[in-house]
């Protein structure tokens, strides 16, 4: 499956990329399977959404799709449908804070 | 002609400062980084054009980079621009962000917790690098300081990291306790007459010292008095800002605790107060003049309540007697009105003669004396907060 990945600015840069990242996962799609294909292609991003030990979603780190917030979802539970066919990405959101 | 690179590290990005001997005209690069916090630049002694920085983020954490050109382009140590992040069996390359405390039984005792601020036991939580110490002579050695307090080495240019355990399991640990800036391990100073010793200072714990090249350590904190702890003369758990010595003399070590500025004569066995005669003894960075050894370099702060200058005047103080004796050294800076802090680490000096005295302000100031700090110029006024500042004197 070709799943689309919004990274944020920061991160995108990191990773040296521009706009969306398109990724070919061939498990089923979860938020752990989507990461780990992203780490894999882009092994400079991990540990900056997940920690690198525990691989728990960084604090100020959240996961959004299809109007949704999934943090909170567990990493091995299905992705929607839309994300799964690449209708819609999953977005890596940081935090809005100041400063 | 030589030359002088100063590295820059702020709360939103790290900057490169060039210029010729004479140091008065700088070409200025920057933000490399923008948006993250450099912690910590550090050149290698034994190759100025490798550069370590350490840049960290609260949303996405600790990233290492490095440089082969001098701070020109940066990467992650490990993942080049341009190669393959993965190694031809499909592994990652990337482990250069990785830094896990070794709790294996075989390197000792590992530990499970410090204190928290309320005295309660708390684990061991990797947040940042504070400080990259390169070492003297292998430009792929180098040391991190970080919070959590450890020390870790990289001895493949910073691809990997592993940690020096012996430091916390040699037994105080679990007395170690956070500053208001963290539990961090912020000093690392490599003693040249002597490879197998390192001494290191962690807020609020004390100073450390190695003598068998970061197997084993001790605490070296006799003569410190904190009256901010239980037992003010305690083995550990004293707030120490900063530490240096002067390179010709590595038994004489200076130090600015959270408050008293102080002088060990014997490579840190016990310590004398020689605040003398400063407006006040709270402060954060200590350095030591390039050529002598007795001549050091403070900052007072007003109180650990009100980090910035008494009265509102940005005073660099001198002693060129190790101590006690100090001289106000205002001329070119700020006189009123004046309330920035000096970080630890934002403080450094040049090896030309006359020595150069750098110190960077949390209010993104970067200030210069070419004279040995009788005479200040900013290179810089506006950048965002300084957190870091290191001197190259390049041929």
């Amino acid at each position: 499956m070709m799943i689309r990945v919004v990274l944020p600015a920061h991160l995108r840069k990191l990773a040296q990329v521009d706009g969306e990242v398109k990724l070919d996962v061939e498990d089923q799609v979860t938020q752990r399977s989507v990461l780990d294909a992203l780490e894999a292609r882009y092994p400079m991003l991990r540990g900056t959404i997940r920690d690198q030990v525990t691989q728990k979603r960084r604090a100020f780190v959240r996961f959004f799709a299809c109007g949704q917030d999934l943090s909170h979802e567990l990493p091995d539970a299905p992705l929607p449908d839309a994300v799964a066919t690449g209708a819609e990405p999953f977005m890596v959101v940081g935090a809005i804070a100041g400063g | 002609m030589s030359k002088v690179r100063v590295l820059v590290g702020t709360r939103k990005g790290a900057f490169v400062l060039e210029s010729d001997g004479k140091r008065e005209r700088w070409d200025i690069s920057g933000p490399h980084f923008a948006g993250w916090e450099i912690y910590h630049m550090k050149g290698s002694p034994a190759d100025p054009n490798r550069l370590y920085a350490s840049q960290s983020s609260g949303w996405f954490g600790q990233i290492i980079q490095r440089s082969d050109d001098g701070g020109k382009t940066w990467h992650q140590p490990g993942t080049p621009p341009g190669e393959p992040t993965t190694t031809p069996d499909g592994m990652p390359k990337a482990e250069s962000n990785k830094f896990v405390y070794d709790t294996s039984p075989e390197t000792g005792k590992p530990l499970t917790t410090h204190q928290w601020y309320d005295g309660t036991p708390h684990p061991w939580e990797f947040k940042r690098v504070w400080h990259l110490e390169p070492s003297l002579n292998d430009p792929d050695t180098v040391y991190a300081g970080v919070e959590d307090a450890a020390l870790f080495r990289s001895t493949d240019g910073g691809k990997t990291w592993q940690e020096l355990p012996g430091l916390r399991g040699h037994g105080t640990g679990p007395k170690w306790q956070p500053g208001a800036g963290g539990m961090c391990l912020h000093t690392i100073i490599l003693d040249r007459s002597n490879p197998n010793r390192i001494f290191i200072a962690i807020s609020a714990a004390g100073a450390f010292r190695t003598d068998d090249a970061g197997t084993t350590w001790r605490p070296v904190n006799r003569g410190l008095h904190s009256l901010y702890i239980p037992d003010p003369t305690a083995e550990v758990g004293h707030c120490v800002h900063r530490i240096a010595l002067h390179p010709s003399r590595p038994r004489v070590l200076f130090m600015q605790k959270h408050w008293d500025v102080m002088r060990s004569d014997d490579a840190g066995e016990s310590w004398q107060e020689v605040s003398g005669n400063l407006p006040t003894d709270f402060g954060f960075p200590i350095d030591v003049h390039a050529h002598e050894p007795d001549t050091i370099y403070v900052v007072p702060i007003k109180s650990d309540a009100e980090h910035f200058p008494p009265d509102g005047k940005l005073r660099v103080y001198r002693s060129r007697t190790g101590g006690n004796e100090w001289e106000a050294l205002t001329k070119g800076l700020p006189q009123n009105d004046c309330y920035v802090n000096v970080l630890r680490d934002a403080m450094a000096v040049d090896s030309l003669d006359p020595c150069g005295v750098y110190f960077g302000t949390t209010g993104g100031q970067v200030y210069a004396s070419a004279n040995s700090g009788n005479n200040w110029a900013p290179i810089v006024r506006d950048l965002p907060a300084v957190v870091s500042v290191e001197v190259q004197t390049l041929p």
